[in-house]
C-alpha cells in the first residue's frame, strides 16, 4: 500500500530546547520528516518551542507553532488545526511523552487524531521498564536481573534480590537523567531518592549491573508489512556502565563473529515485533559478556534517536526520511534508495569504512561538577569521523572535537600523564572520564601490557591494540624527520590518521614544512564516497570523507562553488543556531545557482544531511582538513571548468572564524567580511581606537597578558571588572571580579598553566581583556546586515531581561525591546550602522550594548553570525542568514529585495521572548547562578501579543512554568532590595503570599509588604530553613539573587533545592518583575496559539533604508 | 605479526595494478591466481573463506578490518578453504573474541592461503563493478604477477565442482530422523547440513557425479542440490541427473543447486557482470510480498525467460531483478539462488528448510 490518501493534515511534534540527551539530532529528524511529508503533499503542522531549529523555519511546514510543548498548548493547536494524524516518533522523548500525555488527557480521541508511527501500547511497552522486561521474557530474550521500586525502602528490599552493584533507572526519562550505579546500601539510598524524583511516575528499576560488559546498539527499521532491516550496528568502545551518549562508539560492530551478530539481529527483530512499533526506526541496546558471549537486551527506543542520526550519517541511509514515509503507508521496498537511485530502501546498508563518534563534554563550564562518566548522560555534543580504519577515524574524531588535541597523541598536551607512576596511571584510567582515552594512550605509550589496561578499563583488547598501533607508529615516526620520509612512510603515517600538525609537533617543525615535504612525495588526500553499499552500486550523492588511498572519487566541478564551513560539535555557546545559519546559506546559495559544499563533523545536524548541500565533506574543521577540501575542489574545478569561488567562515560560529587567517594566508578566498576586519573587531586596542574615532562610548578597559598588568588596568578603571580571554565564544572563562584576589585567580585560570592553557593560554596576540563592569545596566543585542554598497539593515534590537553581567546566551531577551525609550533605540541603531561601515562588514554583524542611565555603551562587536540570528528571523520573518550568505557572495541588499529573498519585518504588534535553558538538573552539585560564562545548552521562544504572555510562554517552554498562585519565596542581595520590593508588591497584588529570609523579610516589611513566614538561614538549628521549605513543596516560585559566589553560599543551596524539586526559580530581580508581568497576564487572559506564518503575514512595513 | 613488511602487488587481467603487502602464505616465488570477486558482508570472513563456492576465486573483502574476532573451530563451512586467496585493507594482528582460538593470519598460513593486505579495496571493488569480475594474480614479484594475470583463464566452462565435491558418500545426522535426504555435494556448506539436520533430516551426502539411479536406490524422501562454485553448465552430469530425479522425489536446491535445476528443466544460465556476494541483498518472496534480506554468493544466474511454463517464479532480487527462487507447479521441486542457511548472513529465509520437509511429508 503506497501513500495513505485518507490523511490530509499531519501534526509533527519537535523536541523543544536543546538539552543534554536531546540535541539537534531531532532538528535533523524533524526537518527531514517535514520535507518528506510536504513532498508527499500532506499539510504539515509543526510544534516546537525551539526557535534556533531549522524545522521551525516557516518554509518547512504549512503551519509552524513556536509554542510550549505541553498538553494545554498542544490541545489548543489540535483544536485549531484539526490534524488527521500525529507523528510523535521524530521528536525524541519529549514528543513521545507528549503523545502519551495527550492520549491520557483524551485529546487525541476527542479530536479524532490518529497516532501514526508507534501506538500508545508500543510506546508504553518500550518505555515502562516492568512491561518491557515482561515482554522480553515472554519472547525468550534475556534481560538483566531486576526489580521495581516506588520508594526508597522498597528499593532496599529489591536490592537484596538483585544484588550489588546495581543500576538505578527511573522510568520515563530521557538521556538517563537520574540514573546511577549503587555499590552499597548508602549509595543506593541517595541514588534511589534522586531517581524517584526524576521519574514522572515515581518508579525506578533496580537492575543487575552489567558494567564492564561489551555494549552494542542496532538501528532497526520496520514497515507496516513487517519487513524489518538493520540500518547500522554500533559497538561502544567504552563498555557498559558509561551512558552510550557519553561513550566513544564505533560503527559497524567490530568484535562479534557473524554467528553472534546474527543472533543479536534476530533478537532485535523479535524485540521490535513484540513491542509493536508499526513503522519507523527503533534503537535496541544489548550487553554482551566478554567472557561467555551471553547477550542481554538493555533497552529499546521506539522512535528515532541520537543513535539513529549517527547511523544515518554513518551509512548514508536517511532513517528519519524513510521513517516519515513508512508512517504514511509506504513499504520499504516501495521507496528508492536516494544514493544509488535504483535499488530499493528494503536492504541493509553495508559500509567500507569505519565511523567513530566521540562525545564532547562541558565540565570546564560547570565548576563543582565531577567529570566522572556514568549511566547519566553528561556530554553536550559529539563529533563523528570517517576513516578507512579505526585508527584513522579515531584520530580524526579527536581532532574534530576542538578541545586542543591534534589526535590521540603527538601534541603539547600528550605529556599530561607522564608524571604519574604506572600504578597511578592505571588507577586513574580505570575511572571513566573524558580523559580516559588519553590516559590509556599514555599507558600504552610506556608499553604497559594491553592485558593490564584491559583489566583496568574493560575496553576491548582489539580497540586497545588499534591504539597501540598508533602509539607504535608514533615511535617509528619519531625516529624519522620530514625530509627523510619516503612515500611509503607518509602513506603509512597518514593511514594511521596522523595530521600534519601532529607530525610538526613530533618533529618540532612548522606545519607548512611537513605539508611541503609530504606533497613533494606525492602523498595527497583522496576522497571516498559514503554510498550505503560498499561500492557495489554507483552512488549519485556526493557525500565524501577524506582518507589516504589510491583513488579519489570527486566529480569534476562544473559551476562556481562555495564552501560553507559548519560549526563542529555542539557545545555550550555554539550549537544548533549556527547550523541553522549554515543550512540557510546552503539553501540560498543553491537557489542562486552556486554549487554548495558543506564541511562539518557533527552527525546530529541538518547541515550534515547529504541533500542539504550539493556536496558534503564529513571532515574535521581544522586548517589541514579544510585546506585539503579546498585544494581538492580546485583540482576538480580544473577538470570540469568550474571554480572554487571561496569559503564562508562567518556563519558557523567561532570554529570556522578561527580559520579565516590561515585560509587567507594560503590563498583561499574568504568570503564576506575580511579577516582583517574580524581582527579589528577582536583586537581590543584596535577596536578601542575605532570606537573613539566613531565617538561611541565604551566601558573603560584595557588588555593584559599577566597578573601584574591586569592589576594595573583594574586599578586604573576601578572594580568591579569583567575579565575574559580574546577569541572565545560563549563567554568561556569570563568572570566578573570585585577585588584583586579574585582578579589574580581569574588571570591564573587564563594562563598556560590554568585550565585554559590547552586553548592557547595568554600571549601578546591573545591577551586577556579587562573592562569596567557596568552594574545594573540593561544589555542589548543587535543583529544587522550590511552589503558591499554600504546599505545596512537592522535585523533586530533585543533587550535582555537579565541585567548586564549575565552572559547574553543565558539571558532572556525580547523583540521588540519592551522598556527601551525610542531615543535609545535610535542611538543603538545609529551606532550599529557606524560600526558596520567602519568594519566594512559584508554580511552579518552582532553588537552588544549596555545601557545605563540613558547612556549607550558598546561592549563588543562581532562581524559574524550570532546565536540570536534564528530567533530574530523567527520573530520578524526576515531570513537574515539567507540574505547574509548572498551578501557574502556579492549580492546587494537591494538586489535581494527585488528577488524577494529579503522581506520587510513583520510588525503586527506581537512580541517574542527568548529564554535560555540550563543544564543544572543534570549537575545537582553545580550552582545555578547565572554569570558572564554561558552555561545554557539551548533556548525556547514565547510569542504572543503582549510581553507578559510571551514571557510566560517562554518560561513554560523552558520547563520553568510560572505558578498562578501560591507562595513566593524571596531571598535578595542587599543591592537588589529596592527593586525587589517592587516585585514583591506585584506578587502580593496577584494574590501570592511571600516567604523570605530574615534580612529580606525585614526590608519588605519596612516597606509595608506583608511577609507570611520568615525562614532561617540554611543549616541553622532553629526553625525551618529555606531548603527545607522548598523541599516540603510549600514554595511555588523562588526569587533568589546572589550575594556571593561559591558552593557554600546560602543562595547556592536554595537554588539547588529549587532545581531538584522542580520549583520555578529566578535569580535576578529583572526576571522576577517579568515573571510577575507574565503571571498577571496569564491569569487574566486566555493564551492563544498562532502559527509563525500568521504572525509573519501581519502588518508588514517597508524596510528602513 | 612477525617479520618485516613484504610489499606485494595485485595485477588484474586488464593490467590494472594495486599495491599491498603479503599476508598469510605467500612465499617469495609464489603467485596467487584466480578470478577476483568482492564480498560486501561486514562479518563472517571465516565462513566466506571456507565456503567451497569460492573455488577458483580470489575474495576481496570490502569491509576494511578483517580478522578482528579471530578464527574458531566452529565457524567453518568446509574442512579447508577452496578459494585461491584473499585481498583486504587491514588484517587484525590481535583478535578479540571469547571463541577465538587463533588469529586470521595464522589460519591463512596453516591452510597455505595467500593474502594481500593494505589494498585500496574500494578502488578494486569499483573497478570490478565497472569492468566485471576478471582473473588476477598477486605476488611479491610484479612481473610474475603480471604474467600470471595475463595467462589466467576465466572460470566459464570450467568444472570447479569436481575440485570440491566429496570423493565418497558420507552420512550426517541421526538415523532415526523423520526424513532421509540425499544431498548432491557440489561444494556443500556445513551450515546447510546443520539446517537440514535441525529440520529433521538425516543426510547422505554424495559426490556431484553420482548417477540419479544410485540416488534413487538410496530411497530418499527428498534430494537436496547444494551450492557450489563456478559455471553450472560445466558441472559434469549435473543437469542430466537432476532431470531424472525431478518428479520422482521432492527436490530442493540452493545457489548452484538452483542453477543446475534450471538447466535440468531446459533453461539457460548466464554469467552476471560481477555476481552477488554479500549479506544484504533484498529478495521479495512473491507469495507474501515480504522482503527477505539474504546472503548471496554466485556469479551465474538462471535466465527467467528460458524456463518452461510450469515453473513459477517465487523470489526476485529487488536490486537487479535476478531470479532468486522458483518452484514447479506440477511436481514437488523448488530452489533458491540465495543462501537461506546464511553462514554468514541473516536468518530471514530459514523457513525454506521447513518448506522442504513439509514437501517431503506431503509426498
Amino acid at each position: 500500500m503506497p501513500r495513505r490518501d485518507d490523511l490530509d493534515t499531519i501534526l509533527i511534534i519537535g523536541s523543544g530546547p536543546i538539552v543534554i540527551g536531546q540535541a539537534c539530532e531531532f532538528d535533523y529528524s524533524g526537518t527531514q520528516a517535514c520535507r518528506v511529508l510536504r513532498a508527499e503533499r500532506y499539510r504539515v503542522v509543526l510544534v516546537n518551542s525551539n526557535p534556533a531549529t531549522i524545522m521551525t523555519d516557516p518554509e518547512f511546514a504549512d503551519a509552524t507553532y513556536v509554542e510550549p510543548l505541553d498538553v494545554p498548548s498542544l490541545t489548543r493547536i489540535i483544536e485549531k488545526e484539526r490534524p488527521d494524524a500525529l507523528l510523535p516518533t521524530l521528536g525524541g522523548q519529549t514528543a513521545l511523552n507528549l503523545a502519551v500525555a495527550l492520549d491520557e488527557a483524551g485529546v487525541l480521541e476527542r479530536s479524532g487524531v490518529e497516532l501514526i508511527g508507534a501506538s500508545i501500547e508500543a510506546i508504553r511497552t518500550a518505555e515502562d521498564r516492568s512491561r518491557f522486561k515482561a515482554a522480553m521474557t515472554e519472547i525468550g530474550l534475556s534481560v538483566p536481573r531486576s526489580g521495581f521500586a516506588y520508594g526508597v525502602d522498597e528499593a532496599l528490599v529489591v536490592a537484596e534480590e538483585v544484588g550489588y552493584p546495581l543500576i538505578v533507572r527511573p522510568s520515563f526519562i530521557l538521556g538517563g537523567g537520574g540514573t546511577g550505579i549503587a555499590h552499597d546500601v548508602d549509595s543506593l539510598r541517595e541514588i534511589a531518592t534522586r531517581g524517584l524524583a526524576a521519574s514522572p511516575v515515581s518508579e525506578i528499576l533496580l537492575e543487575q549491573s552489567v558494567a564492564g560488559w561489551k555494549e552494542y546498539e542496532l538501528e532497526v527499521m520496520r514497515d507496516h508489512a513487517d519487513n524489518v532491516v538493520v540500518i547500522c550496528s554500533i559497538e561502544n568502545l567504552d563498555p557498559m556502565g558509561v551512558h552510550t551518549g557519553d561513550s566513544i562508539t564505533v560503527a559497524p560492530v567490530q568484535t562479534l563473529t557473524d554467528v553472534e551478530y546474527q543472533r543479536m539481529r534476530d533478537a532485535a527483530f523479535a524485540c521490535i515485533r513484540r513491542i509493536g512499533v508499526d513503522t519507523g526506526g527503533s534503537n535496541i541496546q544489548f550487553a554482551v559478556d566478554p567472557r561467555t558471549g551471553e547477550q542481554v537486551v538493555i533497552e529499546m527506543n521506539p522512535r528515532v534517536s541520537r543513535s539513529s542520526a549517527l547511523a544515518s550519517k554513518a551509512t548514508g541511509f536517511p532513517i528519519a526520511k524513510i521513517a516519515a514515509r513508512l508512517a504514511v503507508g509506504y513499504r520499504l521496498d516501495e521507496i528508492t534508495n536516494d544514493i544509488t537511485g535504483e535499488t530499493p530502501a528494503s536492504f541493509e546498508p553495508t559500509i567500507d569504512y569505519v565511523v567513530t563518534k566521540f562525545p564532547r563534554w562541558a565540565f570546564e563550564k560547570l565548576p563543582g561538577a565531577s567529570p566522572v562518566l556514568g549511566t547519566m548522560m553528561q556530554s553536550v555534543g559529539e563529533a563523528m569521523a570517517i576513516g578507512r580504519t579505526f585508527a584513522e577515524s579515531l584520530q580524526k574524531a579527536i581532532r574534530s572535537l576542538e578541545t586542543g588535541r591534534f589526535g590521540l597523541n603527538c601534541d603539547p598536551v600528550e605529556v599530561a600523564y607522564d608524571g604519574l607512576s604506572d600504578d597511578e596511571l592505571v588507577r586513574v584510567a580505570a575511572v571513566a572520564t573524558p580523559e580516559r582515552i588519553f590516559q590509556v594512550e599514555a599507558a600504552l605509550r610506556r608499553f604497559l601490557p594491553v592485558e593490564r589496561v584491559h583489566e583496568a578499563t574493560d575496553i576491548d583488547p582489539w580497540f586497545l591494540d588499534q591504539m597501540l598501533q598508533i602509539v607504535e607508529e608514533r615511535d617509528r615516526l619519531g625516529a624519522l624527520s620530514a625530509d627523510r620520509m619516503t612515500r611509503a612512510d607518509w602513506r603509512r603515517a597518514k593511514r594511521y590518521g596522523f595530521s600534519d600538525a601532529q607530525l610538526a609537533h613530533l618533529w618540532d617543525v612548522d606545519v607548512a614544512q611537513v605539508r611541503d615535504a609530504r606533497m613533494a612525495t606525492g602523498v595527497v588526500i583522496t576522497y571516498k564516497t559514503v554510498d550505503t553499499c560498499a561500492a557495489e552500486f554507483e552512488a549519485h550523492t556526493p557525500y565524501h570523507y577524506g582518507t589516504h588511498e589510491d583513488e579519489d572519487e570527486l566529480a569534476p566541478l562544473t559551476r562556481p562553488a562555495i564552501v560553507i564551513l559548519g560549526s563542529g560539535p555542539n557545545r555550550i555557546g555554539q550549537g544548533v543556531e549556527f547550523d541553522y545559519c549554515c543550512v540557510h546559506a546552503a539553501f540560498a546559495l543553491r537557489d542562486a545557482g552556486y554549487e554548495t559544499v558543506m564541511v562539518n563533523c557533527n552527525p546530529e545536524t541538518v547541515s550534515t544531511d547529504y541533500d542539504t548541500s550539493d556536496r558534503l565533506f564529513f571532515e574535521p574543521l581544522t586548517e589541514e582538513d579544510v585546506r585539503d577540501v579546498c585544494d581538492a575542489l580546485s583540482r576538480a574545478g580544473t577538470r570540469g571548468g568550474g571554480e572554487l569561488v571561496g569559503v564562508i567562515v562567518g556563519l558557523g560560529g567561532q570554529t570556522p572564524l578561527k580559520l579565516a587567517h590561515a585560509l587567507e594566508r594560503v590563498g583561499i578566498p574568504v568570503l564576506g567580511t575580511s579577516p582583517d576586519s574580524i581582527d579589528l573587531a577582536e583586537d581590543r586596542e584596535r577596536f578601542n581606537a575605532l570606537c573613539e574615532r566613531l565617538g561611541i562610548p565604551q566601558p573603560p578597559g584595557g588588555t593584559a597578558t599577566g597578573p601584574e598588568a591586569a592589576r594595573a588596568v583594574a586599578r586604573e578603571i576601578g572594580y568591579p571588572v569583567l575579565v575574559r580571554p580574546s577569541y572565545v565564544l560563549g563567554g568561556r572563562a569570563m568572570q566578573i571580579v570585585y577585588d584583586e584576589a579574585a582578579l589574580d585567580s581569574a588571570m591564573a585560570e587564563l594562563g598556560i598553566a590554568g585550565s585554559l592553557g590547552r586553548e592557547g593560554g595568554l600571549s601578546a596576540e591573545r591577551p586577556a581583556l579587562i573592562d569596567r563592569f557596568l552594574e545594573d545596566a540593561i544589555e542589548v543585542d543587535v543583529d544587522a546586515l550590511r552589503d558591499a554598497s554600504g546599505e545596512v539593515v537592522i535585523g533586530g534590537v533585543m533587550e535582555h531581561i537579565e541585567e548586564a553581567g549575565v552572559h547574553s546566551g543565558d539571558s532572556a531577551c525580547a523583540i521588540p525591546p519592551p522598556t527601551l525609550p525610542p531615543a535609545v533605540v535610535v542611538t543603538i541603531e545609529a551606532h550599529t550602522r557606524a560600526l558596520a561601515d567602519a568594519l566594512d562588514v559584508r554580511g552579518l554583524l552582532n553588537v552588544q550594548y549596555a545601557v545605563k542611565d540613558g547612556e549607550v555603551y558598546v561592549l563588543e562587536a562581532n562581524p559574524r553570525a550570532s546565536r540570536t540570528v534564528p530567533f530574530v528571523s523567527k520573530a520578524t520573518g526576515v531570513p537574515l542568514a539567507k540574505a547574509a550568505a548572498r551578501v557574502m557572495c556579492g549580492a546587494t541588499l537591494a538586489e535581494l529585495r527585488d528577488e524577494g529573498v529579503l522581506r520587510p519585518p513583520a510588525t503586527g504588534g506581537h512580541i517574542a521572548v527568548k529564554e535560555a535553558v540550563l543544564p543544572f538538573s543534570r549537575f545537582p552539585t553545580v550552582d545555578t547562578l547565572l554569570g558572564p560564562e554561558m552555561r545554557s545548552t539551548g533556548e525556547v521562544m514565547g510569542i504572543d501579543n503582549s510581553f507578559g504572555l510571551a514571557f510566560a510562554k517562554s518560561q513554560s517552554g523552558a520547563g520553568n512554568r510560572l505558578p498562578e498562585q501560591g507562595t513566593v519565596f524571596m531571598s535578595l542581595a542587599d543591592r537588589d532590595k529596592p527593586d525587589g520590593l517592587l516585585a514583591a508588591r506585584r506578587f502580593v497584588e496577584l494574590g501570592f503570599s511571600v516567604s523570605a529570609t530574615a534580612g529580606t523579610a525585614a526590608a519588605l516589611e519596612d516597606a509595608g509588604v506583608p511577609v507570611e513566614s520568615v525562614v532561617a538561614k540554611v543549616g541553622e538549628p532553629v526553625g525551618v530553613d529555606a531548603v527545607e521549605l522548598i523541599s516540603s513543596g510549600k514554595v511555588d516560585l523562588v526569587v533568589n539573587t546572589p550575594r556571593g559566589r561559591g558552593p557554600r553560599a546560602d543562595g547556592a543551596h536554595i537554588r539547588q533545592a529549587a532545581v531538584i524539586h522542580r520549583v520555578a526559580c529566578v535569580t535576578t530581580v529583572a526576571a522576577a518583575l517579568a515573571a510577575a508581568a507574565g503571571i498577571a497576564e496569564a491569569t487574566t487572559r486566555e493564551p492563544t496559539v498562532r502559527a509563525l506564518q500568521e504572525y509573519h503575514a501581519d502588518g508588514q512595513l517597508r524596510l528602513e533604508v | 605479526m612477525s617479520g618485516a613488511l613484504r610489499e606485494a602487488v595485485l595485477v588484474l587481467a586488464d593490467g590494472t595494478t594495486f599495491e599491498g603487502e603479503a599476508i598469510g602464505w605467500l612465499p617469495d616465488d609464489e603467485v596467487a591466481t584466480g578470478e577476483v570477486v568482492f564480498n560486501t558482508a561486514l562479518s563472517g570472513y571465516q565462513e566466506i573463506i571456507t565456503d567451497p563456492s569460492y573455488a577458483g576465486q580470489v575474495i576481496t573483502f570490502t569491509y576494511p578490518h578483517i580478522g578482528n574476532y579471530g578464527v574458531n573451530p566452529d565457524d567453518v563451512e568446509s574442512r579447508a578453504p577452496a578459494c585461491r586467496g584473499v585481498i583486504l585493507r587491514d588484517i587484525a594482528r590481535r583478535p578479540s573474541n571469547w571463541r577465538a582460538t587463533d588469529d586470521l593470519d595464522t589460519f591463512l598460513r596453516r591452510h597455505r592461503l595467500a593474502g594481500l593486505a593494505g589494498v585500496d579495496t574500494r578502488r578494486l571493488t569499483r573497478h570490478i563493478r565497472e569492468a566485471g569480475a576478471m582473473p588476477g594474480a598477486f605476488a611479491l614479484d610484479e612481473t610474475a604477477a603480471r604474467t600470471a594475470a595475463a595467462d589466467a583463464a576465466p572460470t566459464d566452462g570450467v568444472d570447479l565442482v569436481a575440485q570440491v565435491t566429496t570423493p565418497a558418500a558420507y552420512t550426517v545426522g541421526d538415523a532415526a530422523a523423520p526424513f532421509l535426504v540425499v544431498a548432491y555435494d557440489f561444494g556443500i556448506k556445513t551450515t546447510i547440513l546443520r539446517h537440514l539436520e535441525a529440520a529433521g533430516c538425516q543426510i547422505e551426502v554424495v559426490p556431484a557425479s553420482t548417477p540419479a539411479a544410485d540416488v534413487l536406490a538410496r530411497e530418499p524422501d527428498g534430494v537436496f542440490l547444494s551450492n557450489g562454485p563456478g559455471d553450472p553448465a560445466a558441472v559434469a552430469g549435473g543437469a542430466a541427473n537432476v532431470a531424472a530425479l525431478v518428479g520422482e522425489v521432492p527436490v530442493f536446491g540452493i545457489c548452484l543447486g538452483q542453477q543446475v535445476l534450471g538447466l535440468a528443466l531446459g533453461g539457460h544460465t548466464f554469467k552476471l557482470p560481477f555476481g552477488h556476494h554479500g549479506a544484504n541483498h533484498p529478495v521479495r518472496h512473491e507469495a507474501t510480498g515480504r522482503v527477505e534480506i539474504t546472503s548471496q554468493n554466485h556469479n551465474y544466474a538462471v535466465d527467467v525467460d528460458s524456463l518452461p511454463a510450469h515453473v513459477e517464479l517465487t523470489h526476485v532480487n529487488l536490486n537487479d531483478g535476478v531470479v532468486e527462487g522458483f518452484r514447479l507447479r506440477d511436481v514437488p521441486a523448488f530452489a533458491v539462488q540465495y543462501h537461506p542457511e546464511a553462514g554468514p548472513g541473516p536468518h530471514d529465509a530459514t523457513y525454506l528448510f521447513d518448506e522442504f520437509t513439509a514437501l517431503m511429508a506431503e509426498s
